[in-house]
């Protein structure tokens, strides 16, 4: 039996993987895509760590900018751990051979690593590699994990977590190419499956397979998640395509100006903040721009080049010379599977979680930029070790096939439901949907209307099913498990914003538009079991 | 707008009608797909020219169909030289393989004092999605589908030159067979890797690193030089 499965193969994943097997675990990474195709590569600006590569900065300081960021909803001993493993955790990167942008101050190792100003920091501080920063980790990650010969199990979609006495066995996937449902079994399990924001569909910056699948799978095995409600708005994506233009072109000097040019927020703010002065423009009837053409093409294509390609390709935009039509979009997502300080999921045993699928109290209520990349890193590591240290102990017994069985089920009931409406325009409804309703700012009149338009949907669900009825390489299949992960989530998130009568980072409603301190706590969330009641 | 999609199941190109205006070439498969023929298969993912995952050929050219804007008429494949799965979508495992065989990672850490230039050294290279699209566009996958190929030599080339790595030889010698070699240098690759990589170049590189390592071009030394079939005696005088 496989020490410890790791689910999802983004960064998080493969760090942890490597972790694992370093500690001598016997691992399998399973994942619906392969290994590099991951959100993680989406990252851009960079990774946090209190280097003072740049400018005076210190472990504390990074420590209190976050604890600020998180509004009073993070766990300030996570945030400790996290800002103090940092700067071991790009010596980590360093050696592994991640190709960061270098400054020329003839120095060794991880002290030449170029650092630039982020959002809602108080130093240059995150560590990048031009505006290709999780790209290039993730890749290096991969090389890495080849060196290392870790297995991997590609085009494995999950199905659900194997859960007996609360605690986890395996998990069920099923194989996208042959159409076949399997069994993994393990003595640990490691979530690393990434967030939901693409609940948001069309209004985000997500991939289209950031559905939540493993959030969702633990909410079905019984385990909580956490602070739902919690979504971060990035607040400059393009106009028309929401494709991510990085926070560095604002910690580059980038001006956010509205149509009469007039600049209207300190750029530099947290990403909540901006977001909502961006949005309050838009309510006005205003366009509003990203202007960096003072930066000259030079410094652009030296900081930002993948910037100025998406910009020319997807709006037809040079940024050395034109303004740049923004609009916030859903970014990512804060809350996720609740764990506790091993990473350990409340409410499962033996299954960890880490990176954006999880919620490990770091970000609270608006996570910062450069952070993200950080905890995939420092907690993938930490999470590995703490699943092998479980997998010693843990029984060596294979779960039966009950699982398994129940799935391959749903599986044949699916390809045998009559389709008679198509989920594809209910995926884009869902999208509009939660932008409008649950997006930068809420009130409470249209989360209620959005929970009863969501129920209808789960509803209407009931009939809705595949038309391709291909039994291999499926994707419409695929797309349908999908959808239906998000609108098993969408619930979740409109409940616990309802709950919320207040406004806290990134979640902010009209008629309470302060802190309440009664709110400063966790909203969680766990599905009672049927036999419980 | 029409455009034509090879379809697996018949080998035969379908018709697809598609709204005018300008429109991505992934968009308009997820149009397709959501409003015409679910069946249709392809590979999808950021959208945004990173992930690597949606490299097709459009009229014989490999492209990222997020970033490739759809013309009337365009007839659009799967990737050369990998087995196809379903309609566009492939099978990237043999491809993947390549880059162990190439063992392209960092072998052996030296703490290093890199710099500003030595950065440049691999800033392109290491922009590499893993796309595919180098690997269909190479002619020398017709004949030898052992080749190491272009975009795993073009990351083993990223290794060999940081200045982290104590040893580069065993790179090296990693990629003589089916490696630098057997490229033709056509600059096929080059020319459709939707991030700007130059592997040619690359290549070009490391059959100079080959050479210091002392390796030689095998094709090189078994021509003939110098013998009487010539008609001339090189050490004659004149």
């Amino acid at each position: 039996m496989i020490d410890v499965l790791i689910i999802g193969s983004g960064g998080a994943g493969l760090t942890a993987a490597l972790s694992a097997k370093e500690s001598g675990a016997s691992v399998l990474v399973a994942g619906k895509t392969y290994p590099t195709n991951s959100q993680t590569s989406m990252a851009q600006g960079g990774i946090n760590a209190a280097l003072a590569n740049v400018g005076e900065d210190h472990i504390s300081s990074h420590i209190s900018d976050t604890i600020k960021s998180a509004h009073g909803l993070c766990d300030e001993d996570m945030v400790r751990k996290m800002c103090a493993d940092a700067p071991q955790t790009i010596e980590w990167l360093e050696n592994l051979g991640v190709p960061f942008s270098r400054l020329d101050n003839n120095k060794k190792g991880k002290d030449t690593i170029a650092q630039r100003q982020m959002g809602g920091a108080s130093a240059k501080r995150a560590c990048y590699a031009q505006d290709y920063t999780g790209l290039k980790i993730l890749h290096t990650l991969y090389d890495t994990c080849l060196k290392e010969n870790i297995d991997f199990l590609d085009e494995h979609y999950l199905l659900n977590l194997i859960v007996k006495d609360d605690t986890v066995r395996g998990a069920t996937f099923f194989n996208i190419r042959t159409g076949e449902v399997i069994q993994i079994n393990a003595k640990s399990v490691v979530m690393a499956t990434g967030g939901y924001g693409s609940l948001y569909h069309g209004h985000t910056t997500n991939a289209y397979g950031s559905t939540g699948d493993g959030v969702a799978a633990v909410l079905r095995a019984g385990g909580a998640v956490s602070d739902m409600e919690f979504i971060q708005f990035h607040p400059t994506a393009l106009k028309h395509s929401s494709i991510l233009i990085s926070e560095s072109a604002r910690g580059e000097g980038g001006y956010l100006v509205n149509e009469a040019g007039e600049r209207f927020v300190d750029e530099l703010k947290p990403r909540d903040e901006v977001a909502r002065a961006i949005f309050a423009q838009l309510e006005e009837g205003q366009r509003v721009f990203l202007d960096v053409r003072h930066l000259g093409e030079e410094k652009l294509m030296e900081l930002l080049p993948q910037e100025v390609e998406l910009c020319k390709m997807h709006e037809h935009v040079d940024p050395a010379k034109e303004l740049i039509p923004i609009k916030p979009v859903a970014h990512y997502t804060m809350g996720g599977i609740d764990v506790d300080y091993a990473l350990e999921v409340n409410g499962i045993k033996g299954c960890f979680a880490v990176g954006e699928c999880s919620n490990a109290k770091v970000h609270g209520a608006n996570r910062l930029g450069g952070n993200s990349l950080l905890e995939i890193i420092a907690f993938g590591r930490f999470t590995g070790e703490n699943a092998y240290k479980h997998a010693v102990y843990a029984s060596n017994k294979e779960a039966d096939n009950t699982q398994k069985a129940q799935d391959k089920a749903q599986i044949e009931d699916i390809y045998a439901q009559e389709n008679t409406s198509n989920f594809y325009p209910y995926r884009e409804l869902l999208g509009n949907l939660f932008y409008e309703k649950v997006g930068i700012v809420r009130e409470n009149k249209q989360l209620h209307e959005s929970l009863k338009e969501v129920i209808e949907m789960q509803m209407t669900q009931k009939s809705m099913g595949i038309s391709d009825k291909s039994k291999t390489n499926n994707q419409n299949l695929i797309d349908f498990l999908e959808f239906r992960n998000a609108l098993l989530l969408a619930p979740t998130i409109i409940s616990a914003a309802i709950a919320r009568d207040e406004s806290r980072g990134a979640h902010f409603k009209v008629g309470f538009e302060e802190e309440n301190e009664a709110f400063k706590k966790h909203i969680v969330l766990q599905w009672k079991k049927n036999n419980e009641e | 707008m029409q455009i034509k999609i090879l379809r697996s199941k018949t080998n035969t190109y379908q018709l697809y009608s598609l709204p005018a205006g300008e429109i991505p070439l992934l968009n308009a498969l997820s149009y397709i797909k959501e409003t015409q023929d679910a069946t249709l298969t392809f590979s999808a993912g950021c959208r945004a020219s990173v992930c690597g995952t949606c490299a097709v050929r459009v009229n014989g050219r490999e492209e990222l169909s997020c970033a490739y804007k759809v013309k009337p008429g365009d007839i659009i494949e799967p990737l050369q030289y990998h087995p196809v799965l379903r309609d566009l979508k492939v099978d990237k495992h043999k491809s993947q393989e390549t880059l162990s065989k190439s063992t392209a990672w960092l072998h052996s850490f030296q703490e290093a004092t890199p710099n500003h230039s030595d950065e440049k050294l691999s800033e392109v290279q290491t922009d590499c999605i893993l796309c595919d699209a180098c690997y269909s566009a190479c002619p020398v996958y017709a004949v030898n589908p052992d080749f190491l190929g272009p975009f795993a030599l073009t990351r083993a080339y990223r290794y060999s030159v940081d200045k982290r790595e104590s040893n580069v030889k065993t790179i090296i010698d990693n990629i003589q067979h089916d490696g630098v070699w057997d490229c033709t240098l056509c600059g096929e690759c080059t020319a459709v890797c939707p991030k700007g990589i130059d592997p040619k170049m690359d290549i070009t590189m490391l059959r100079g690193l080959s050479v210091q390592e002392g390796y030689s071009d095998p094709s090189f030394m078994t021509q003939s030089f110098g013998t009487p079939n010539f008609g001339f005696d090189p050490n004659a005088g004149f």
